[in-house]
């Protein structure tokens, strides 16, 4: 340093960023802390909930001592051996065949124009709620379904619906098709985010100049770089496929259902003995969603064994036209499936009497949207509320987590990381209750502030994993070269990192807002349903067999996401229209 | 001693007599402290506009004067009495007074919120407690009354006594038999409605039994419901009059019948039909299924379940959820033959385009099971008088002529008519018919509910039987 007067500013600036660096630093140190507390208090409460009468101990039932008895019950059920397999089942099968159609949809349309298409239908196909999705397939494969409709008479001679066992068949394929058809957009969706962090396009056209086919171009250049950073969210698809309830209700097999639906069926047993069953059977639900996902470790050894020697053999047309045919095909399949539905639902919405085998409903009406329209504003506005709560304090507690992992240069712990997706892995009715009784224990009144944060312990989870390895994988260098510029672990946060991580950090919000949006148990068990969402307007109209009302809340409850999906593709390309790096 | 506020003696001798068992006690500190107490709770609304006479002071004031006459009362007299109820003692011992204490609390009434036409009637009696009374009424919207009693049951748990979130549960059945056995209720507290008498109790013998468990006073009447069938005339000219011919109607339309998956409620009530129907001696039913021997009484059911299921729809091998999904499945034309628990259900759904205009309802020839449904309290409602208010407003003629309205509800009235001046009868005599309803007279066809447990015995039986495959 030359002069006295610049010496002395540098040294300001050394000072305040000392400061700033403290300040920063030990913000962003407590992040990890509050999460685990936030987290680990509830899920204790909701373990214990469960745990509790599962071995006998309920005292407000008279349950006063521990008891195997309720497990014992729980194995003499009949059928408990098909609704663990159901749960099992459906729960890899659509795992497996979900990630099949993602990975071969890359492999086949990387830098398409399709591609761009099928990344516009994407932001409106994750905001699809899970039950308004799964009510529009049943309607569309029903044997009085859309499908049937428009086959009858003329192609089938059916003047009256035909009556065969699907959707909820035995094997459970309707059920597995409707998982499928939802978690095709959210894979893809992480699988776009994580792409560009493993140089998929380098890759990509480095395997092409070498001479392979593109899709096995993918498969061998990009699929073993890429997989390891979607793992987490194939595993929380997984979790959510082993122990859904309101696709398996609605898509899956009845006599019997799968081992969740069940569970929810004894704890709403008006005889309350059966809680202590029900609690053992949640138990048995958390061993199961377990057991799936080290089926799923251990196929992923296998599969990776298996592969070594096919990525290694030099081959370049390995599935090249198959995979091809297959990807394509499976694709516009699963998008076909989920976009019909929404078009069954949105001629539902504006129905009147519809009877078989008409296809289109004559008249149209805008009666069944008049009927809803009242009660639609105060709950649009509850939802908001509720889903912009608590989006907001996840995304600042997973961003200081994942900042105090940066400025420290560690990782979380493995018990950190757990807690964080322990949410996840629990069968929310078993899980909820305990924490209605933490809530009630604390007395703590029911109402927005505890659905807001009830809601962070399924928003958290998920916005921690669409976001970690974006994170992660920011380069280094970046930081590096913005400390030797002198600035400090803040300034660097939002001058450097917050602007490259725009895009994953939009998204995140995005999946937060829907993952709130879609929540009825924490809603109504936590608000003591008192506060009226889209969700729980559609799910308690959806109890009644209105379809046209189901419909139109569906409808409802689906743009509000949509719009946050849209906002968060949107947003980044506007604010960066001038850095075409930056857009993603 | 404060002086007595009451004007009229023979109004408090009346009240004592009526209502001294449950409410009055002799203990002045414990009163006290439990006005406090009320005080607390009773000005949730402190934050909303109120009218000026209702100010917080004034309220205060008034519930100082309520609380020098209950002293005065207990001291002058000096009643020895004791509360039957650890609860009831929160509640004043005048009708009046429970009215005055309801003012400006809000209810949250936890009903289930699957019909439209019940969540518009529902908002209807919010408005009419909000002008009369200043009762803030929330509808808190269930898809299952078991979320209600989950609630109440971890609240309890968690050792709230008093600070429940449930104000009033629209209830019946099992529901309430578990809530009542595992004293999850407040009362009894029904008979001191003072509408209560226009039920006609000590003639209507189901005003104050649920499934045979005698209410006690633990819930208070609310509406009727019977197991109504109905079928699409357009395609089924003779529906079956009995559960003979229903086998023989299924083996001739085979798929076009269903009953709902056990245990959920249609399917059971199905279930109960069926056995007091092919039951030799339906009067066991009526004890507890424990004192019969329970496999020789079910045996005609199974038989005929046996017989049946192949002719249903997907060959018995899989059943709809709900009653409100076989509405929607006579909708889609899949079935020709169903049935409800809400006699206007059918009528309603025509009018909301969800079954045909050619939809007929009726009942079987020896009756279908009936019952009535209810509104109960839990043990550690916050806001029990406003709770107490709304129940007796449903009571009242006025909200009965208007439930029953076919435009509005349809649901039948539980008032003896007999008991009502002629003006509030004929507003209780249905002019809006339907097709698609049922004939008043044909609800007379009652058959009572099972006892509750021979309602378990059958769904256990049941999900041996057919609940997997």
């Amino acid at each position: 340093m030359a002069a006295t007067d610049t010496s002395s500013a540098g040294h300001g600036s050394h000072r305040h960023a000392g400061h700033q660096r403290t300040v920063w630093t030990r913000l962003v140190g407590w992040a990890p802390l509050l999460t685990v507390i936030l987290l680990v208090g509830p899920v204790a409460a909701g373990l214990a909930g469960a745990a509790g009468p599962a071995f006998g101990w309920l005292p407000a039932l008279g349950g006063n001592r521990l008891s195997l008895a309720p497990w014992q019950e729980l194995l003499g059920t009949p059928g408990l051996d098909s609704m663990v397999r159901l749960s099992v089942v459906t729960g890899l099968a659509s795992t497996a065949l979900a990630l099949t159609i993602v990975v071969l949809c890359l492999a086949t349309f990387a830098e398409t124009r399709s591609f761009r298409w099928i990344q516009r239908l994407l932001s409106p196909l994750l905001a699809v709620p899970h039950a308004a999705a799964a009510i529009g397939i049943a309607f569309l494969l029903a044997p009085s379904g859309l499908l049937m409709r428009l086959l009858s008479p003329a192609l089938t001679g059916f003047e009256v619906p035909p009556d065969y066992l699907f959707p909820g068949d035995h094997s459970g394929l309707a059920l597995i098709i409707g998982l499928v058809v939802k978690e095709v957009p959210f894979l893809l969706l992480v699988s776009l985010a994580a792409l560009p962090q493993c140089q998929a396009d380098k890759r990509r056209h480095m395997a092409l100049a070498l001479g392979y086919a593109p899709v096995t171009a993918f498969l061998k250049a990009v699929l073993p770089s890429l997989y390891p950073l979607i793992r987490l969210p194939v595993y929380a698809v997984i979790a959510f496929s082993s122990s859904n309830v309101e696709v398996a209700m609605i898509l899956g097999p009845s006599t019997p259902p799968p081992l969740a639906v069940s569970v929810v069926h004894w704890l709403a047993d008006p005889d309350l003995s059966q809680r202590f069953m029900a609690s053992a059977g949640a138990l048995l639900q958390l061993g199961v969603t377990l057991a799936a996902l080290l089926s799923w470790w251990l196929l992923e050894r296998l599969v990776a064994w298996l592969s070594r020697s096919l990525l290694e053999n030099g081959q370049r047309r390995t599935a090249a036209t198959f995979g091809r045919l297959l990807g394509s095909c499976l694709s516009w399949l699963s998008i076909g499936l989920l976009v019909a539905s929404l078009g069954g639902l949105l001629l539902w919405s504006m129905a009147t009497w519809w009877p078989f085998p008409s296809a289109w409903p004559e008249p149209l009406t805008f009666a069944n949207w008049r009927r809803a329209l009242d009660s639609l504003g105060p709950a649009t506005l509850d939802t908001l509320l509720v889903a912009l709560g608590s989006s907001l304090i996840a995304i600042l507690l997973v961003i200081g987590c994942l900042e105090s992992e940066t400025v420290n240069r560690t990782r979380m712990g493995k018990g950190a990381t757990l807690v964080l997706y322990l949410p996840l892995l629990i069968p929310p009715v078993a899980f909820l209750q305990g924490l209605v009784q933490l809530q009630a224990q604390l007395s703590i009144t029911p109402g927005i502030v505890t659905v807001i944060l009830g809601h962070c312990l399924f928003v958290l989870p998920y916005m921690f994993l669409s976001l970690a390895e974006s994170y992660r994988r920011l380069d280094p260098r970046w930081s590096q070269l913005a400390a030797s510029l002198g600035q400090s672990p803040g300034a660097t946060f939002v001058r450097v990192r917050l602007p490259m991580l725009l895009a994953p950090i939009a998204v995140a919000l995005a999946i937060g807002l829907a993952i709130s949006i879609g929540q009825y148990l924490p809603t109504l068990l936590l608000g003591a349903g008192r506060l009226t969402t889209l969700t729980t307007e559609a799910v308690t109209l959806a109890s009644g067999g209105d379809r046209r009302l189901t419909a139109v809340y569906a409808l409802a409850q689906l743009m509000l996401p949509a719009l946050g999906f849209a906002l968060a593709l949107l947003l980044p390309r506007l604010i960066y229209r001038q850095r075409r790096a930056l857009q993603h | 001693m404060l002086p007595d506020a009451r004007p009229s003696p023979a109004r408090l001798s009346a009240s004592c007599t009526t209502l001294q068992n449950s409410f009055a006690t002799t203990d002045c500190t414990r009163r006290q402290r439990t006005y406090r107490t009320l005080y607390r709770n009773q000005d949730r609304k402190a934050h909303m506009p109120q009218p000026p006479c209702l100010s917080l002071p004034c309220r205060c004031l008034a519930g100082a004067l309520v609380l020098a006459g209950k002293v005065g009362l207990a001291g002058t007299l000096g009643l020895a009495l004791t509360a039957t109820s650890a609860m009831a003692d929160t509640l004043p011992n005048d009708w009046a007074d429970v009215e005055h204490q309801a003012q400006g609390q809000s209810l949250y009434w936890n009903a289930w919120g699957g019909d439209s036409n019940v969540n518009a009637y529902i908002d209807w009696v919010g408005d009419q407690l909000e002008q009369r009374w200043d009762i803030e009424l929330v509808h808190v919207k269930l898809d299952d009354t078991a979320a209600a009693v989950s609630r109440v049951l971890a609240e309890k748990s968690a050792g709230n006594d008093d600070r429940g979130a449930i104000d009033l549960i629209w209830i019946n059945g099992e529901n309430f038999a578990a809530m009542k056995a595992n004293d999850l209720l407040f009362g009894p507290w029904a008979e001191h409605l003072p509408n209560f008498a226009l039920t006609n109790p000590s003639q209507q013998a189901e005003m104050t039994t649920d499934f045979t468990i005698p209410t006690e006073g633990y819930e208070s009447p609310w509406g009727k419901a019977q197991l109504t069938f109905y079928y699409d005339s357009q395609r089924v000219e003779n529906p079956p009059r009995d559960l003979t011919e229903l086998l023989a109607w299924a083996e001739q339309n085979p798929g076009r019948f269903a009953y709902p998956l056990v245990p959920d409620f249609h399917g059971s009530t199905f279930l109960k039909q069926a056995l007091i129907e092919l039951s030799e001696d339906p009067e066991v039913l009526q004890q507890p299924a424990e004192e019969a021997d329970i496999e020789t009484v079910t045996a005609p059911l199974w038989a005929y379940l046996d017989q049946l299921h192949p002719w249903l729809w997907r060959q018995g091998q899989h059943f709809p959820s709900s009653g409100p999904e076989l509405k929607s499945l006579m909708g889609d034309g899949e079935l020709w033959l169903a049935f409800t628990f809400n006699p206007a259900e059918p009528a309603a759904a025509v009018a909301s385009y969800q079954l045909p205009p050619s939809t007929r309802s009726y009942v079987l020839d020896n009756g279908t099971i009936g019952n009535v449904h209810f509104v109960a309290i839990p043990f550690n409602a916050s806001h029990k008088a406003a709770a107490m208010v709304a129940a007796n407003f449903l009571l009242s003629p006025e909200a009965q002529a208007y439930k029953q309205r076919l435009d509005v509800w349809g649901d039948p009235s539980v008032l003896d008519l007999d008991l009502l001046s002629e003006q509030q009868r004929l507003a209780l005599t249905p002019a809006d018919e339907s097709p698609a309803r049922l004939p008043a007279e044909a609800l007379s066809r009652t058959l009572p509910e099972p006892h509750p447990s021979w309602m378990e015995a059958v769904e256990k039986g049941w999900l041996e039987r057919y609940g997997s495959h």
